[in-house]
């Protein structure tokens, strides 16, 4: 049986990269287990905002003083703001960090052998994009984020942590 | 009804030089030549997102005035925006829109609901606190004061039409250079700048 993936160890990572500010609209594969943990936590400044491209050029502005955010999204919502990723994250090479719910996913199998067209194109739309990406669906995995946000806003570049699973709250 | 190019002048003498700006298209243009300034943000990308990332800024940048200077075409593709910032009512966000009722980028198509749109009203049911409307230089002149000295966030309708034509050169509103310059130059502190 898989271990649990736990929501306190990706808001525990995220904290640790310097991420002060999570910019979401609400995605059901980490309502649960992330959107509402954060959204009762002082260190973290929760913006909910109407839709997702909105939360791009948020991260790009506050990127201006160094301030690390993260845009909390669902697949629907990243296919939503592919223009303004496309422009302010990949031409503009800016540190917008995108973690980004696979709604459907199943839990066992890679995203790009999803039974749900949704879920199996996330990774090519992002290869596309020449947007870096990392999957997040086990505890081990977990170990990726605090690197990725790093290099991010060092670099600077864009990246998406997929999470594969519900993380548990 | 206003020209913009006089507006914008009007605008340019009542700000400060520590405020951020963040023009979109052709008042982009025509800004860049009003008030040459490293704290003009023009680089927002994407058609609409100027007042997102303008909220950025405000967030980012809690002791410098953040005006941004929207098109009506751009507000009405990114709507929600005003919600999202009146939800974070930033005191320092200043949302001025040029409304002349068309796609002036992209040929000058008339916008959807081109002259029957409130876009104050529709600032103030967003729960902007403040939403003031211009179509008179001269009052423009008068109040403008007066709503930079009043805590944001507001929003300001200038109702304009083209005056003087500006050299639209797209690639300063790409320009990496022009990123670079903004971030230096806003996070010198007032005490540090030369």
């Amino acid at each position: 049986m898989t271990e649990a993936l736990l929501g306190s160890a990706i808001i525990g990572a995220l904290k640790h990269s310097g991420v002060g500010y999570v910019l979401a609209v609400p995605d059901i594969t980490t309502s649960d287990g992330l959107l509402w943990p954060i959204s009762r936590d002082p260190e973290l400044k929760l913006v909910r905002v109407c839709k997702e491209d909105e939360a791009v050029s948020i991260a790009a502005g506050l990127s201006f003083a160094d301030r690390r955010a993260l845009v909390l999204i669902q697949n629907t919502g990243f296919f939503d703001s592919i223009n303004a990723l496309r422009v302010i994250a990949c031409e503009y090479q800016l540190p917008i960090c995108c973690m980004i719910g696979l709604q459907g996913k199943e839990p066992e199998v890679q995203p790009e052998a999803s039974a749900r067209y949704g879920v199996r194109i996330v990774p090519p739309l992002l290869d596309a994009l020449g947007m870096e990406y990392h999957l997040v669906q086990t505890p081990g995995q977990v170990a990726v984020i605090g690197p990725a946000i790093e290099a991010a806003y060092i670099t600077p570049k864009p990246v998406a942590l997929l999470i594969g699973r519900s993380p548990l709250p | 009804m206003m020209k913009r190019d006089q507006c914008l002048k009007i605008l340019a003498r009542g700000i400060g030089e520590d405020d951020i700006v963040v023009p979109v298209y052709q008042a982009a243009f025509e800004w860049m030549l009003i008030r040459p300034s490293d704290l003009n943000y023009v680089t927002t990308g994407a058609m609409g997102q100027a007042s997102s990332h303008a909220l950025g800024l405000a967030l980012a940048f809690p002791g410098r005035r953040v005006l941004v200077i929207d098109g009506d075409g751009s507000l009405l593709m990114n709507l929600g925006a005003l919600i999202t910032c009146a939800e974070q009512n930033p005191p320092n966000l200043y949302h001025f829109l040029g409304n002349n009722g068309v796609y002036e980028a992209n040929g000058s198509h008339p916008l959807p609901g081109a002259g029957k749109t409130d876009f104050c009203a529709l600032a103030r049911a967003a729960g902007f606190p403040a939403a003031h409307r211009f179509a008179d230089l001269g009052d423009f002149e008068a109040g403008l004061p007066a709503v930079l000295q009043a805590p944001g966030p507001v929003f300001v309708d200038l109702h304009v039409k083209q005056g003087e034509s500006y050299p639209q050169d797209y690639t300063q509103l790409h320009s990496a250079e022009r990123r670079a310059r903004f971030k230096q130059a806003v996070n010198l502190t007032a005490a540090a700048r030369p």
